[in-house]
């Protein structure tokens, strides 16, 4: 139990960025552990960088180290050169906080934000000396746990995992602790491991996939079924009902390197009733819970207080549809009157409003501008839903460039469902139309545009359809760089069609992707999310070792009836509501948002008895707030806006 | 208006970047509301200037930060024994402030007039007559030529005019980590016209030799007129020598 430090410590110099392995962040936590206290490893599947930032993992790391029968500490996946001192040296996975082996934590869990972590997940079990197939643990291994996005399919990853928590975790991990804690106070003895397990399976939000037996019928899916009357059939999301009641974290970690978002953030909603077809975490993550507009203010200021921090993100899906977004706004550039203090919106809506409150608070700092419009045509916004017209996305890009802005970078997905090459090259004369009114104030004005292939997700009106194949993804990137190549100011960027399909294998796979995904850890491929370490190759041949087809997997059209594999799990929203959203996707029909809209029942408000809690029934002001209708006609837009200023320095985004 | 702050830096933090202990201090000069000058334009920075770097992993009794204070919101009365324990309580664990002092606008900055550091240096998996005749190989070589890279060519250096001092302590039997045996080094090296590190010292050694644990005891500025040795917080309090600009 002793900790590892002293047998690090000289190996640390042999390592790049030896900081990401020390801890000492500012609210960092040495619990007490003991025999009556459960102790977990809240471990992100990446690096420090990337994984100290995530908000979900740090809310849990509080409220598990506030009861007094819970401790947590931190881990997180380390890079292939530290991984290689540790198995050369025969040292475990540690917690950053107190140098723990992993193995002596009772859960290790694992926050999952992106498929393509999942060996990693693999290979950091397997460095904390823990079995990495479930069946092959004794009974008082370290139990595997697992939570996030991507757990709304964990079925490629269930050979692998003890337990999954389905959606909000702030209440699934009292219920954990407790079990837990009866379970190692008993002794953890042989034989009770199974028990504990199925006693888990019937915590809410809960699922044990040890508890389920899998059958085919041939290719396809015939059920994941019980194997015990008690194990419920169905799994409901945890969903929390008043995000007020969780003012978490308290005490954001603030880390001693540099990291990805090094800054205050301040979650002010949860959930999104955009209604975009392709958003799996719109979909899944309903209904819209507001934080308190006081609370979100008083977050704001002792957290830059405590932190030090010049720089807060109010993160949600979509922040300027936060009903308190302006006194929350002026609050923050308000209170130090220093006007130091920047306010980052990390998802921008399309409109000249959200462009004001932009300009209204990034004073002290202007970084870049992003937009989201996702497709390149009115015809596809319709299909996936994103209802933003031309109109609303000048207006945006012209009160960006009029207030001093010079660069701008434009979100799109292709390899929608029903695109076609005209619909493909609109993204192209968006992004020209762009340049060309920002060549009206600025000459050396330049749009980046970035374009993603669409992986289909679980519980999306999507994922019934085949993704683009990889080649044509190609295809369509390649139409781009052909048009844009003389566009003057159009940069064009592209996510790799490969990555996309070995994000496609495990987005809507069943257990049979489980050896294909071992298969590749095996043969070295960790970091399959860094393009420098992603081996597209060992995807096809692990796929192919395993019997495995792409085109069946990944390129195939689903039918209605088809048993899909998360079918047994539940995100609140109906089948038949998702299956006639596909249809009215077909049909070019958008959906509004029921926010502000009589509702349609996707079943995540009346499932669980709770409603969308936001502080104003109307609409905030601007655009056509993704209804394709102007909204903002003969409505003044209620934001100040600020002189153009002086640029002296380039901004680099 | 100036302050110029020693601190020292030592134990787990000492992992850090040059760059982390910048954000560090940025960081924690807002949290103890300092009223430190920003830059002007479209990115204001806050006006700190750093010392020389310190490698990371290495130790520290001596760092040294200037920090330009708004004239306007400060307080030039202010008591600065309270601002260093202040400093130290919003310093992580390992990072504690040692002097403060106001110094004036137009004093030389650390990078410039720092001449020379002392260091300890212990190295291990090597026994003290192969480490004395190293050491003494250098000393009595005319030069130690070494060739890096910058900016993607071969330079070659000569660090043997910038060795100023190089003494062999005697044997550690243990530190504080374990039970390495090695043998403790105190070198005196020169900054100017660029500051010898210490891994590039000891790969320059016959044989060369490995670090264990590194500390930076002094920083000094050396008086050209005078030939005195002074550490940067007496070197800049101290009247300007005439003709000094």
């Amino acid at each position: 139990m002793n900790s590892l430090w002293t047998q690090l410590e000289p190996l640390l110099p042999h390592v790049q960025k030896p900081a990401r392995y020390i801890g000492c962040e500012d609210g960092m936590q040495t619990p007490e552990h003991g025999p009556g206290i459960v102790s977990w490893l809240l471990t992100y599947p990446d690096t420090y960088e990337i994984g100290l930032p995530n908000q979900g993992l740090q809310i849990l790391y509080e409220i598990i180290n506030e009861r007094p029968d819970g401790a947590a500490e931190r881990s997180y996946a380390p890079w292939t050169d530290m991984e290689a001192v540790l198995r050369r040296e025969r040292m475990p996975l540690f917690s950053v906080d107190t140098h723990r082996a992993a193995g002596d934590f009772d859960i290790i869990a694992f926050n999952l934000s992106a498929e393509l972590t999942y060996t990693n997940l693999l290979n950091c079990v397997d460095l904390a000396g823990v079995p990495v197939r479930q069946a092959d643990r004794a009974d008082d291994a370290p139990l595997i746990g697992v939570g996030g996005h991507c757990t709304y399919n964990p079925e490629p990853i269930a050979d692998f995992v003890d337990f999954v928590v389905l959606g909000d975790g702030e209440e699934a991990v009292g219920d954990l602790t407790e079990l837990v804690r009866e379970w190692k106070v008993a002794g953890k003895n042989s034989g009770t491991r199974e028990g504990l397990l199925r006693e888990m399976s019937k915590l809410p939000g809960v699922y044990v996939p040890s508890m389920y037996d899998v059958e085919y019928d041939g290719a396809f899916l015939a059920g994941v079924t019980p194997r015990y009357s008690d194990v419920p059939a169905t799994i409901e999301k945890r969903t929390v009902a008043d995000l007020g009641e969780w003012p978490y974290p308290k005490n954001q970690l603030v880390p001693m390197t540099e990291v990805v978002h090094d800054r205050l953030s301040v979650e002010v909603f949860r959930g999104c009733t955009r209604g975009c077809r392709f958003c799996q975490a719109g979909m899944i993550t309903r209904p819209v819970r507001e934080r308190p507009a006081e609370q979100v203010s008083r977050m704001i200021s002792e957290g830059l207080q405590r932190t030090g921090y010049d720089e807060v993100a109010l993160t949600s899906l979509s922040t300027a549809d936060f009903s308190g977004i302006e006194s929350v706004v002026k609050n923050a550039v308000s209170d130090k009157g220093t006007g130091q203090i920047s306010v980052a919106l990390p998802s921008l809506r399309v409109d000249a409003f959200t462009v004001g409150i932009a300009a209204e608070i990034q004073r002290a700092r202007r970084t870049g501008l992003t937009f989201a419009p996702e497709a390149g045509s009115w015809r596809m916004r319709q299909v996936i839903n994103k209802l933003i017209r031309e109109e609303d996305l000048y207006g945006a890009v012209e009160s960006a460039f009029s207030q001093g802005w010079r660069r701008m970078k434009l979100y799109f997905l292709t390899g929608l469902p029903t695109e076609t090459d005209e619909d493909t090259l609109g993204i192209a004369e968006l992004a020209r139309n762009c340049v060309k009114l920002g060549k009206t104030h600025k000459s050396s004005a330049s749009v980046t545009v970035s374009v993603g292939g669409f992986v289909p997700k679980p519980f999306t009106p999507f994922q019934w359809f085949g993704q683009n194949t990889e080649s044509e993804l190609q295809r369509k990137i390649g139409l781009l760089r052909d048009d844009t190549r003389r566009s003057k100011g159009v940069q064009l960027k592209w996510h790799d069609p490969k990555a996309t399909l070995a994000e496609g294998i495990t987005s809507r796979g069943d257990r049979r992707l489980g050896p294909v995904i071992e298969y590749v850890w095996r043969h070295g491929g960790t970091f399959q999310e860094w393009s420098e370490h992603f081996n597209y190759e060992l995807w096809l041949e692990a796929m192919a070792a395993n019997d495995c087809d792409v085109d069946w997997y990944v390129y195939r059209h689903r039918t209605e009836d088809e048993v899909l594999p998360w079918d047994h799990l539940s995100a609140g929203l109906h089948k038949d509501f998702l299956w006639q959203d596909w249809r009215d996707a077909l049909d070019e029909l958008g959906l509004e948002d029921c926010r502000w809209t009589p509702c349609y029942d996707c079943g995540a408000c009346t499932g669980y008895g709770i409603e969308h809690r936001v502080a104003s029934a109307t609409p905030p002001a601007g655009g056509s707030q993704g209804t394709g209708v102007d909204l903002s006609a003969g409505g003044a837009v209620p934001v100040v806006l600020q002189a153009r200023p002086k640029p002296e320095v380039e901004v680099v985004s | 208006m100036k302050l110029r702050i020693r601190f020292d830096k030592h134990g787990k933090i000492r992992f850090t970047s040059h760059r982390d202990v910048a954000r560090i201090w940025e960081r924690t000069l807002r949290r103890a509301s300092l009223p430190v000058a920003y830059s002007e334009g479209f990115s204001p920075r806050p006006k700190l200037s750093f010392g020389l770097a310190l490698s990371t992993g290495h130790e520290s009794e001596v760092e040294y930060l200037d920090i330009e204070l708004d004239p306007e919101r400060t307080d030039v009365s202010m008591d600065l024994d309270s601002l260093a324990t202040e400093l130290s309580t919003h310093l992580p664990v390992g990072m504690t402030v040692t002097a403060v002092a106001f110094i004036d606008r137009q004093t030389p900055s650390l990078q410039e007039a720092v001449t020379s550091c002392t260091w300890q240096i212990d190295v291990v998996d090597v026994d003290a007559e192969t480490v004395a005749g190293a050491v003494a190989r250098a000393l009595a070589a005319e030069n130690l030529v070494v060739t890096r890279e910058r900016k993607g060519k071969q330079v070659t250096d000569d660090l043997r005019p910038l060795v100023l001092r190089l003494d062999v302590e005697g044997p550690i039997e243990a530190d504080d980590t374990g039970t390495v045996a090695g043998v403790r080094l105190l070198a005196e090296l020169g900054t100017q016209p660029r500051a010898v590190r210490v891994a590039e010292l000891l790969a320059a050694l016959d044989p060369p030799l490995t670090e264990r644990r590194v500390v930076r005891l002094h920083q000094w500025i050396t008086n050209d007129d005078t030939a005195e040795r002074s550490d940067p917080l007496s070197a800049a309090l101290s009247p300007a020598p005439a003709g000094a600009t």
